[in-house]
C-alpha cells in the first residue's frame, strides 16, 4: 500500500486511480457487447471455418468431434496442384472472376465519377431528380435487378431487340458460353491451345467473360455506379470553390481543372470507391445465385459460388473453406497492391517541370 | 457493393454458423430409446422436408403425412424446402436434421459416406416390389440405403399437327437412329426444328444406352465415358447437330424441351413425364403423343431419374418414420401423387393401375425394363456438370475429347 503513494501522478493516473479511476473499466464495459458479438459470431467462426480447411470434415456433426483429423494442406493442394476437377473448376472460377474485376472497377469508378461531377453542377437543373435517379438501381434488391437482366438480355429480349437496329443479330446472351474476344474462332493458335494454368488453357484465359458474364458485368456496373457517386459527390463538395478560382485565375481550362486539380484531391475517395469495387467484385454471388448457377459451361462460376456449391452440393466443406480462404488471400493481396499504387509519394521531377514557370531558368 | 459484401459475409457466416451450432448443438441420443431392428424410437413429431415442385405437390405430401399422424398418432409436419440441398446439409451438420426428407441419387453416396443416412432399405416389407434399377439407384456400398420415392424416364414426344403437316403417319414413328434422323429432316421447316432437347447428359445420354454405353457401369462404381458405345453416340447426335435437324433448347430461346415443344419451335422433344404438367399448365392448346425413344445400335435404351425417401441417422424417431416411409410408398398413395402431380410409381404392382389411368403415357412406364440410371458415385454431380458444359459446344467438339476428359474425371472419384 505505501509504495502506491510514492509514486508519481502519471504512474497512478495509468494505474486507474484518481480522478480517471474506473475510467478503463467502463470502456470495457461499454465494449464488452460488441465484442462479444464479433466474436461469437465472425472471429469463432472464421476460426472454425480455418480449421475446416484443413481437416476431412465431412459435414455431419461438430468439426472438432474426434472422427475429424488435420490432414494439413491437402484440401489447399487438391484445389490449386492437383490436376483433377478441383482445379480446373477453381481455374474457370479464377478466370471468370478475374474478367468480372478487369472490367467491373474501372468501368464502374469512371462512371461513378462521371456521374457525380454531372450532378455536382451548380448550373444542372434538377438535380435532386438526376441524383435520385442515377442512386436508385443501387437501392433495388439485387434479385429483383438480376431477373429483370434475364429478360432483358434473352435471346428475343428488348437488348437484342435494339441491337437488331442498327442490323447487328445479338447472341443468346445467358446462352452463349465463348468469350467475347474469341466470338466466331473455334481454334486459337497451338501454343496458347496446349498451354494452361491452373487446368485452363491459355486460350479461355484470353478469351475474356462470356457473353453470359459480360451480361452481369453491364449489371454490375448499372447497380453499384449509383452508390459509389454517393461517396464521390461527398468528396466533391468538400472540395473548397477557392483552389478552383486560383485555377481559374491560373487560366486552366476545365479540362485541366478536372484532371490537375479535383482529382487528386479525390485520391482518398478514388481509393475507398476502387477498394470496395475490388472487395465486391471478387465476392460477386449473389447474382450468379439467382441467375446463371454458373452455367452457361461454368464461365459465370466464380469462386464465391464455388465455394457454396464445393461444401454444400458435393459435400467436400473443407475443399469449400480452403476456396473461401484463397479469396480472402487473393483480395487482401490486391488491397495491398492498390493502396501501394495510390499511396501519396512525392511529385517527381518529371511531373514538376510541368509546373515550372515559363521562361525561368530550371 | 453492400449488398455483395453482405453476401459472402452472409454465406461465410452461414457456414460457419452451421459448424458453430454444431459445436454448440447437444445431441439426443440419451433422450431416445432403441426400438426394434436397432431403430431409435420415441415420442418425438417427426419432421418431413420435401423439394417441392410446387402447390400441388406439397398439398398431396401434407395430406398423405397428415392421413398417417392422424392414424398412427404421432405428429408430423411437411416442410417444403427452397434449397433442399442446403438445408439438408445444416441439418446433418446441426445435428438435428428433418427425420424423412427427398433424397436425391446424386446426393445420395456424400451423405452416405458422411453417415448422416438411416440405411433401412432391407427392413421395407415390400422391398422386392420395387424396381431392381431403382434399388440399384439407392445402394452405396452394398447396403440399400431408401426408398424410391418414384421415378421418370425419358421419352420422345411429337407434335401431333406437325407430325401430320410434314404428311407423317403413324408408321413413320421411328423405331431406329436412321429413322429419327430421316424424319427430323422432314419435320425442320422454317422457325420448327425438327427435334430439340436440352444439351446436357440427362437428355444425351439416352443415346449412348442406346448405343450400348453409359458413363458409368449400373452399380456406378466403374468409369466407362470413353467407351467405344458412347463415341458411337456423341458422334450420332453431333451429326444431327450439324446437319440442323437437331438443336439444343437454348439455342432456339427455350429453357427445356417442353417449352420448345409449347412454343412450336421444335416437333418433337426428349423429356421426361414431368412434362405433362408443364404442357396442360404452359401450352394447353399444344396436341403430342409421347412414344418410345428410337433404338440405337445396341437397343433400346433411355434414363430414368429417381428420388427417395430418406431418413436421418441422428433422427430421434427413426422407428416412426419407417412406418410413415412404409405408407408414402404404398401402392394407393403412390397412385394418389402421381394423380396429383405425374410421376410414376417405383413399385412394380402399381404399374397396371396407373397403366390404366395414364394410357396415353404407357411407353414412359414400359422403359422402366431397360432405363439405366444416372452415375451415383460420390461427386459424379460434379463430374456430370462439367461434362454437361462440355455437351453444350458438342456441336464443334472432339466427342472422343470429351468423352476422355470426363473418364479422367470420373476415375478420379472411385480411386
Amino acid at each position: 500500500m505505501t509504495t502506491t503513494v510514492r509514486q508519481s501522478p502519471r504512474l497512478r493516473m495509468r494505474r486507474g486511480t484518481g480522478i480517471r479511476k474506473g475510467e478503463a473499466a467502463s470502456g470495457w464495459l461499454f465494449t464488452t457487447p460488441m465484442l462479444v458479438l464479433l466474436g461469437l459470431f465472425l472471429v469463432i467462426p472464421v476460426l472454425m471455418a480455418l480449421w475446416v480447411s484443413f481437416s476431412d470434415w465431412s459435414g455431419r456433426g461438430s468439426p472438432f468431434s474426434s472422427g475429424v483429423s488435420f490432414t494439413g494442406l491437402k484440401n489447399y493442394s487438391s484445389v490449386l496442384t492437383g490436376g483433377g476437377l478441383a482445379e480446373q473448376n477453381f481455374g474457370v472460377a479464377l478466370k471468370n472472376n478475374a474478367w468480372y474485376v478487369v472490367l467491373v472497377v474501372p468501368l464502374q469508378t469512371a462512371l461513378s465519377l462521371f456521374l457525380a461531377v454531372l450532378v455536382n453542377r451548380q448550373i444542372l437543373r434538377g438535380r435532386g431528380f438526376f441524383r435520385t435517379a442515377f442512386y436508385f438501381p443501387s437501392v433495388t434488391s439485387s434479385v429483383a435487378i438480376t431477373v429483370l437482366w434475364l429478360f432483358l438480355f434473352s435471346s428475343t429480349g428488348a437488348v437484342n431487340k435494339l441491337i437488331s437496329f442498327v442490323g447487328v443479330t445479338g447472341p443468346n446472351w445467358f446462352n452463349e458460353p465463348a468469350g467475347i474476344f474469341h466470338f466466331g474462332i473455334t481454334n486459337g493458335p497451338g501454343f496458347l491451345v496446349n498451354n494452361s494454368t491452373l487446368g485452363v488453357a491459355w486460350w479461355d484465359w484470353v478469351g475474356g467473360p462470356s457473353f453470359a458474364m459480360f451480361a452481369l458485368i453491364l449489371l454490375a456496373v448499372f447497380t453499384t455506379s449509383g452508390t459509389f457517386m454517393l461517396l464521390f459527390l461527398a468528396a466533391l463538395q468538400n472540395i473548397s470553390g477557392e483552389v478552383q478560382e486560383a485555377a481559374m485565375v491560373d487560366g486552366a481550362n476545365g479540362w485541366q481543372r478536372f484532371w490537375r486539380i479535383t482529382l487528386p484531391q479525390l485520391r482518398p475517395t478514388l481509393f475507398t470507391v476502387l477498394t470496395l469495387g475490388l472487395i465486391g467484385c471478387w465476392q460477386v454471388f449473389d447474382q450468379i445465385y439467382t441467375g446463371t448457377q454458373g452455367g452457361p459451361a461454368k464461365t459465370t462460376l466464380t469462386p464465391a459460388y464455388l465455394s457454396y456449391q464445393t461444401s454444400f452440393q458435393d459435400q467436400q466443406w473443407g475443399q469449400g473453406a480452403a476456396i473461401a480462404f484463397i479469396l480472402f488471400a487473393i483480395i487482401v493481396f490486391f488491397t495491398l497492391v492498390q493502396r501501394w499504387v495510390l499511396a501519396d509519394r512525392k511529385v517527381s521531377k518529371r511531373r514538376l517541370r510541368a509546373y515550372r514557370i515559363p521562361g525561368s531558368k530550371r | 457493393m453492400q449488398r455483395r459484401n453482405h453476401w459472402l459475409a452472409a454465406g461465410a457466416l452461414a457456414i460457419a454458423g452451421a459448424l458453430a451450432l454444431s459445436a454448440c448443438g447437444s445431441g439426443f441420443s440419451s433422450t431416445t430409446g432403441s426400438g426394434s431392428k436397432g431403430l431409435t424410437s420415441s415420442k418425438k413429431a417427426l419432421t418431413v422436408l420435401i423439394g417441392s415442385s410446387g402447390d400441388a405437390e406439397t398439398a398431396a405430401v401434407k395430406s398423405a403425412v397428415a392421413d398417417w399422424s392422424s392414424s398412427s398418432g404421432t405428429k408430423a409436419t411437411v416442410l417444403p424446402a427452397t434449397n433442399l440441398t442446403q438445408q439438408l446439409s445444416q441439418g446433418f451438420a446441426s445435428g438435428k436434421p428433418a427425420d424423412v426428407f427427398y433424397l436425391s441419387t446424386d446426393a445420395l453416396a456424400g451423405y452416405a459416406s458422411n453417415g448422416s443416412l438411416l440405411a433401412y432399405g432391407d427392413q421395407l416389407p415390400n422391398k422386392s416390389d420395387f424396381y431392381p434399377s431403382l434399388v440399384k439407384s439407392f445402394t452405396y456400398n452394398n447396403k440399400f440405403y431408401c426408398a424410391p420415392k418414384d421415378f421418370s424416364t425419358l421419352q420422345l414426344e411429337i407434335n401431333t399437327d406437325k407430325w401430320k403437316a410434314a404428311g407423317l403417319t403413324d408408321a413413320d414413328i421411328p423405331t431406329t437412329w436412321d429413322q429419327l434422323d430421316a424424319v427430323s429432316k422432314k419435320l425442320t421447316t422454317g422457325k420448327t426444328t425438327g427435334l430439340v432437347m436440352s444439351g446436357q447428359y440427362a437428355r444425351v445420354g439416352a443415346f449412348m444406352t442406346q448405343a450400348g454405353g453409359n458413363l458409368m457401369n449400373a452399380d456406378s462404381t466403374k468409369a466407362t465415358a470413353d467407351s467405344a458405345a458412347n463415341v458411337t453416340a456423341l458422334t450420332f447426335v453431333q451429326k444431327m447437330l450439324k446437319e440442323g435437324d437437331l438443336k439444343f433448347a437454348k439455342d432456339v430461346g427455350a429453357g427445356w424441351g417442353g417449352e420448345a415443344l409449347g412454343k412450336g419451335l421444335a416437333a418433337m422433344t426428349i423429356e421426361g413425364n414431368w412434362i405433362t404438367g408443364g404442357m396442360t399448365a404452359d401450352y394447353p392448346k399444344i396436341k403430342y403423343t409421347v412414344n418410345p425413344l428410337p433404338a440405337g445400335p445396341v437397343g433400346k435404351g433411355t434414363l430414368q431419374f429417381t428420388n427417395c425417401w430418406g431418413i436421418a441417422a441422428d433422427s430421434p424417431n427413426q422407428a416412426a418414420a419407417l412406418k410413415l416411409v412404409e405408407k408414402l410408398t404404398s401402392a394407393s398413395d403412390q397412385l394418389a401423387f402421381s394423380k396429383a402431380f405425374g410421376p410414376m410409381p417405383s413399385i412394380q404392382s402399381a404399374a397396371s393401375a396407373w397403366k390404366s389411368a395414364n394410357p396415353a403415357l404407357v411407353p414412359f412406364l414400359d422403359a422402366a425394363a431397360y432405363a439405366q440410371g444416372v452415375p451415383t458415385a460420390k461427386g459424379a454431380a460434379d463430374v456430370v456438370a462439367d461434362f454437361d458444359s462440355k455437351i453444350e459446344t458438342l456441336k464443334t467438339a472432339d466427342p472422343k475429347a470429351i468423352l476422355q476428359a470426363t473418364q479422367t474425371n470420373l476415375q478420379a472419384l472411385i480411386k
